[in-house]
């Protein structure tokens, strides 16, 4: 009885409380129409921010969403594509280094078919820059992962056509940096004082009037690492490959990489 | 016109604005405070897990599941909640090589996003890679300075949203930054950019006057700030060079803020600009209230970051 009670009294207060916020209701319809309409404004503004961190919870349904998708990626990330015969390190070497021997002789294997395919072209000799060598390549497996540690940037080839005056700029900025960019096909000596001894493409002088076929990427085309010599030019190609990619099809080529320093760009001191 | 008044309180590291000129109210009717609450990231990158412990600057940091339970958290709290993402949502890990943006969809939706805008880095799979993923999408894509009418992605991007909460509408547009020299034309094909001030001064009218929002926002990736390219447009420079509009959540520029910066608008009123880094590292977190009975006669708003 006294719940029934209770219940009704509930009801006729809940039937005061609806007609009461009708009525707020209807006064503020009838407030916002017989103004003008009016845009309202906020009174206060609070900002912050709030770091993602591992004290807040992990929430489980979400995790869970993510796993077979983490765990494809892991797995075909570590699947093993090649093996290498020694760690290579970027450091190791002074104007030639075995690691971006390695790359820019890929990038020539991998280049030049697709450039030959496309134009009937040959691609006459590569260059990268020895900051784009992004990790060292350990003794070991070599998995997809090493692609992406190598070259976690999205970067493409390009192929530039350069005229041999501008061969020659590409000459005295690599003696000028005097670093170890990785280059393929081009050989280079320098004397005690960087000046140029020897140079040639593909075991042939550089001709002055020939236009060279040079792959690059994309970043250095465009001016990146300072290299400028590469515009104005006769021509350029996109061959819309990834530097990764060339990576990973040509660790799957191979069995074993075993790269060392050679003589492709040196210094002779007398 | 409102006047805003500036008070830095230095000694507690926080800044309030308070409000100037009299609360003449002349409506005694019971007030009801609103809270709409705003939260947002930028420049995600495909950064679905947590930083790992030996990463050197954000060991422990992100990740998409704690993301997950912070909103869900603060969802409960306020219910008028809008979770809104400035771009770039794409490109920086392997999820993205292996999957296109799927994932990153897929998460977004079920953490409920309400609206994006559109990235450079969103065209890195070409525009053709950004319309196969948007059937992953529950959330809608909102730009109004890229004109996709040539592409695809036509009819599939808005210029903005309004969004009505607890009777507060909000109005959402999208901004994004200059393609030219930072997506190569493949990719982007036939979208064309527009003048970012010029479309804000239209949304704003559009948003103000006829959809008549209490509150506007804009999402941007023009980037923060700009200090070695005077004439280049960013989310500092739109906010002065406006008016109407009350947040700009920015991207592009991966800027850590200590707190959301007050900028005078083009009326001298003050106005929010925020960011909150990338990869999922920060979630940013903006409450607007309102009071019905206050605001007849509003002419100022305390800011308090």
């Amino acid at each position: 009885m006294v719940c029934a009670n209770v219940t009704k009294l509930h009801s006729k207060l809940f039937d005061l409380y609806m007609r009461f916020t009708q009525f707020i209701f209807l006064l503020n319809i009838f407030i916002f129409f017989s103004c003008k309409p009016h845009n309202l404004h906020p009174y206060k503004i609070e900002g912050q921010q709030i770091t993602i961190n591992d004290s807040l919870k992990t929430n489980t349904e979400i995790d869970n969403f993510i796993k077979p998708y983490r765990d494809h990626v892991v797995k075909d990330l570590d699947s093993i594509l090649a093996y290498s015969a020694h760690t290579y390190s970027k450091s190791e070497g002074d104007f030639n280094t075995a690691i971006g021997n390695f790359m820019a002789d890929a990038v020539y294997d991998q280049a030049y078919p697709v450039f030959k395919a496309r134009t009937g072209k040959d691609i006459d000799m590569v260059i990268l820059n020895h900051g784009g060598i992004r990790s060292i390549i350990s003794k070991g497996n070599i998995t997809t992962r090493t692609a992406f540690e190598l070259m976690p940037f999205e970067n493409t080839l390009v192929v530039v056509a350069l005229k041999g005056t501008q061969i020659d700029s590409l000459i005295s900025y690599l003696c000028k940096t005097k670093k170890a960019h990785p280059i393929s096909k081009l050989k280079l000596s320098m004397d005690k004082d960087f000046n140029v001894i020897d140079a040639s493409i593909k075991d042939k002088k550089i001709d002055d009037s020939k236009t060279y076929y040079v792959t690059t990427n994309d970043y250095l085309y465009n001016g990146g690492d300072n290299m400028t010599f590469f515009k104005p030019n006769d021509s350029v190609y996109d061959l819309n490959y990834k530097i990764r990619n060339v990576l990973i099809d040509y660790f799957k080529k191979v069995d074993t990489i075993s790269p060392v320093i050679d003589d492709r760009f040196i210094q002779i001191k007398k | 016109m409102k006047r805003r008044h500036f008070i830095q309180q230095t000694s507690a590291g926080t800044a309030l604005i308070t409000l100037g000129g009299l609360s003449l109210s002349s409506f005694t009717t019971a007030s009801e405070i609103k809270k709409i609450t705003i939260l947002h990231t930028n420049d995600v990158h495909s950064h679905i897990d947590p930083f790992g412990p030996e990463d050197g600057r954000n060991a422990n940091k992100g990740g998409v599941a704690r993301r997950a339970s912070l909103i869900e958290s603060i969802r409960k709290e306020n219910p008028n909640t809008l979770l809104l993402d400035a771009g770039d949502i794409f490109q920086g890990t392997p999820y993205f090589n292996y999957y296109g943006g799927e994932l990153e969809f897929k998460l977004m939706s079920m953490l409920k996003y309400d609206a994006a805008t559109i990235g450079n880095h969103d065209f890195d799979n070409g525009i053709d890679g950004l319309f196969t993923q948007l059937p992953h999408a529950t959330f809608e894509f909102i730009s109004a300075n890229y004109d996709f009418s040539n592409t695809i992605m036509d009819s599939h991007v808005k210029p903005y949203k309004t969004f009505n909460k607890n009777g507060i509408k909000i109005g959402v547009f999208g901004l994004g930054i200059e393609l030219e020299g930072l997506v190569d034309p493949l990719l982007r094909k036939e979208t064309k950019y527009l003048d970012p001030i010029e479309i804000a001064q239209d949304m704003t009218r559009i948003l103000k006057t006829n959809e008549k929002c209490d509150l506007i926002i804009c999402l941007s990736h023009l980037g923060y700030n700009y200090k070695n390219e005077t004439t280049k447009i960013s989310d500092l420079k739109l906010a002065e060079a406006t008016k109407d509009i009350d947040l700009i959540i920015g991207g592009h520029t991966h800027t850590f803020l200590k707190k959301p910066t007050i900028v005078k608008n083009k009326d001298g009123n003050n106005i929010l600009v925020n960011q909150v880094g990338c990869y999922g590292i920060n979630l940013g977190k903006i409450d607007f209230y309102f009071d019905s009975a206050k605001n007849k006669v509003a002419n100022g708003t305390s800011i308090i970051v």
